[in-house]
């Protein structure tokens, strides 16, 4: 394999064989409240340009009102049963539970990082990719060392300022990583991130990737709950910073546990000629808000993003997306699929943004949904604004529901009820997976739409 | 044991609507049965029944596979007990492969026990058999890798139940207008097929207003169906009769049964 793990600065209880899925139970934890914030802050040993940043964000956070529903993104995102001072990042060490990697599966790996409710719990990096000049870890510990390179690009896509759940993230961001490839360099091995939350925990983990100039890497990364119904808060941020002419290809499986909160940032910001593939499957968490945006800054740009989302129960999941032409001659595609059952609730506005001076711009937006039960919902917002004249903007939405005569007809060819409707679903997923080019996973997709697909009523 | 499927006294209703009002038929295994009539007759609401579509609700009379009861069992109980039909409007499927779709019907239906989750035939295994049966069929391999039925023609619907039909080997079928839509040459391909599948080894019910189907696979019974009734049973003689004259004769020598398949035709014209 020829990956060693590296030293973690923090010890930790986890072990790579543990099979217990119980918590240790939190006693000691850091509040989102001021003395919450000193005591987290006094607890990082961070350098001090770090925790100048996170001062300044606790101020904002502490200062700005709870979104509320009269904000355009929050209409139909119902919040206020959310009470944040249930949680808090664990102060001592993380809980004892074990990873859950699904993406992994029979790949060999250039590097991996697990955390467990915001505590980094393992990293590691092939040597070879170190000697190359690849920087892949804790993205606190890293901060001093590569102090110049981080401070450049942390925050730089994330806006601490866009709400009050961004500025909380930015105070209180912990256990994140920081991936950087130098320009030219090429990662051929899939590098791995796995977040996992014990029930009732909180990881605010946030992810920085920076991909220099020609550099090409692929990186799975997958969320997890202990167990499928388990509670939790999440507030984290993605931001992928792409120079020109690189190549990124990012995997995002999120399965938190049905109980869990989940409010994320993620941004990317694509260069000159580069090209980013995203992929997210959102299966996890009871309430979602996630403010997803692929923004192309240099000409040429390119990007495609494919989604899936299946819910199930009572989850509520609202993606906001945006597709920002900033540059000329740039090209965004972007598919979502989703599927929801019994009482749930998926909720998708797009936006395609385009510049005055973003001509030539082909952009695609599309959002297919199929309602699998007659108390499920979708809601599906597509969206345009176009300041330029020279332009290819197309987009389109559907809602369809399962057809008892596709059930019958398989069924007739000996399928039951509930394979054939599993058949039918993960059909309807296929356009996705066929856009996946990684075995281990699309296989990790199909298997966690599986587990979760039930008979049709 | 030869396997009997019998149909006793059977009405079948869509809503409040009757359709069939008492048929009787009895196929044995290898015999093969012409079913004719003329549109809006209820030939396929008697298939659709027979495969226990929810939408077909029968309120009278009943089906049996060798004593059991048929009408007891879930649609997918019945392809497994050996029942099948290839439909005249076959569904498509969009993201599902036809080879993906037939391994897992083949392996059900040849494992009738075998419980949600578990293996199904080995791919090698499996793939060596349907390559083959395409072969047969002239079909191009490529046919496996598309979406079921998804943007089929019609006639590349029709083959793609017969392959089901060759694959799935089952005791009795219901050919519903198999051969319509086709050219004559996709006709003669199609009978050669059904021929070659072996209509010994099934009891046939072939559904058709043509009489290439029936030349390659001669009926040894022929049914006439009208206003929800089988109305005449002759040998081949009688479907070489229907497909030369039409139904004048047949409607003028029932008017009860014309009457309510004008009836039937009527309410239809009304939705
Ligand atoms: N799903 C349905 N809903 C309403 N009416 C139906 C339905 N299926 C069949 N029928 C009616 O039953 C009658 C027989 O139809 P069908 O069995 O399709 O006839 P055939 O196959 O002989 O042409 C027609 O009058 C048709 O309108
Ligand atoms: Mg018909």
């Amino acid at each position: 394999m020829g990956v060693t793990p590296c030293e973690s600065r923090r010890r930790s209880t986890y072990s790579p064989n543990c099979t217990s899925q119980t918590l240790m139970p939190q006693t000691i934890t850091h509040q989102f409240d001021a003395a919450g914030f000193d005591a987290f802050v006094e607890s990082r040993n961070e350098p001090s340009w770090l925790t100048d940043l996170r001062r300044e964000a606790w101020d904002h956070a502490d200062a700005m009102a709870w979104p509320d529903r009269r904000h355009e993104e929050w209409i139909r995102t119902d919040n206020r049963i959310f009470q944040l001072k249930k949680y808090g990042l664990p102060a001592v060490t993380s809980p004892d539970v074990a990873p859950k990697p699904q993406m992994k599966e029979g790949v060999e790996l250039g590097g991996s990082i697990e955390t467990a409710d915001s505590f980094t719990v393992s990293e590691s990096l092939d040597p070879e990719l170190a000697a190359k000049g690849v920087i892949f870890g804790d993205l606190s510990r890293l901060s001093e060392e590569h102090e110049i390179l981080i401070r450049e690009h942390l925050f730089t896509a994330f806006d601490p300022d866009y709400d009050k759940f961004a500025a909380l993230h930015a105070a209180f961001f912990s256990g994140g990583q920081f991936l950087y490839v130098p320009r030219g360099v090429v990662i051929e091995r899939p590098l791995h991130i796995g977040s996992m939350l014990s029930d009732g925990g909180t990881d605010t983990t946030h992810t920085l990737i920076v991909l220099d100039e020609g550099a090409q890497a692929t990186v799975l990364h997958e969320s997890n709950g202990v167990t499928a119904d388990a509670g939790g808060l999440h507030i984290g941020a993605v931001e992928l910073i792409q120079k020109a002419g690189s190549n990124l290809r990012y995997v995002n499986l999120q399965e938190w546990g049905h109980k869990t909160y989940h409010f994320a940032h993620q941004k990317a910001i694509i260069g000159r000629d580069a090209n980013l593939q995203w992929t997210i499957a959102a299966m996890g968490s009871g309430l979602s808000k996630v403010n997803q945006s692929v923004d192309m800054v240099g000409p040429g740009a390119d990007s495609q993003v494919n989604g899936v989302m299946f819910t199930e129960g009572r989850q509520h999941l609202a993606y906001h997306t945006q597709q920002y032409h900033r540059a000329p001659s740039c090209h965004s595609d972007f598919l979502y699929k989703a599927a929801q059952q019994d009482k749930s609730r998926t909720v998708w506005r797009g936006m395609i943004k385009v510049d005055k001076d973003a001509q030539k711009t082909d952009g695609y937006q599309r959002n297919d949904n199929l309602v699998l039960s007659q108390t499920s919902r979708a809601d599906s917002i597509p969206g345009l604004e176009i300041e330029a004249d020279d332009v290819r903007c197309t987009h389109g939405s559907t809602t369809s529901k399962v057809d008892e005569e596709q059930i019958f007809y398989a069924q007739c060819r000996g399928f039951t009820r509930k394979e054939a409707t599993r058949m039918i679903v993960i059909g309807f997923f296929q356009q996705i997976f066929d856009r996946i080019t990684i075995d281990s996973v699309r296989d990790a997709l199909s298997d966690a739409i599986a587990r979760q697909v039930r008979e049709y009523e | 044991m030869t396997h009997v499927l019998k149909i006793e006294g059977l009405h079948v209703s869509v809503g409040d609507k009757p359709i069939l009002r008492g048929v009787d038929l009895t196929i044995n295994h290898g015999e093969t049965h012409a079913l004719m009539g003329p549109n809006g007759s209820g030939k396929s609401t008697l298939g659709l029944a027979i495969m226990g579509h929810p939408g077909y609700t029968v309120t009278g009379g009943s089906i049996s596979l060798d004593g059991e009861d048929v009408l007891a069992m879930a649609p997918d109980e019945r392809a497994r007990a050996g029942i099948f039909m290839a439909f005249q409007r076959p569904m498509a499927i969009p993201g599902v492969k036809m080879a993906d779709f037939l391994r897992h019907a083949t392996t059900n239906v040849r494992r009738p026990d075998r419980k949600e989750g578990e293996e199904l035939i080995p791919m090698r295994e499996f793939r060596k058999e349907l390559k083959e049966k395409m072969a047969h069929l002239r079909m191009d391999t490529e046919f496996a890798r598309r979406y079921v039925n998804d943007g089929f023609s019609g006639g590349e619907m029709k083959r793609a139940e017969i392959l089901q039909l060759a694959m799935l080997q089952p005791k009795f079928a219901v050919l519903d207008e198999t051969d319509s839509g086709l050219d004559a040459d996709a006709v003669r391909l199609a009978s050669e097929s059904i021929a070659d599948i072996g209509r010994e080894k099934m009891g046939l019910l072939i559904i058709t207003h043509h009489d290439k189907l029936l030349v390659h696979n001669p009926p040894e019974f022929t049914h006439v169906m009208l206003g929800g009734r089988l109305v005449e049973t002759g040998g081949k003689e009688l479907a070489a009769e229907l497909h030369e004259s039409g139904y004048d004769r047949i409607r003028s020598a029932y008017p009860d049964a014309e009457a309510v398949n004008q009836e039937m035709l009527a309410e239809e014209a009304s939705v």
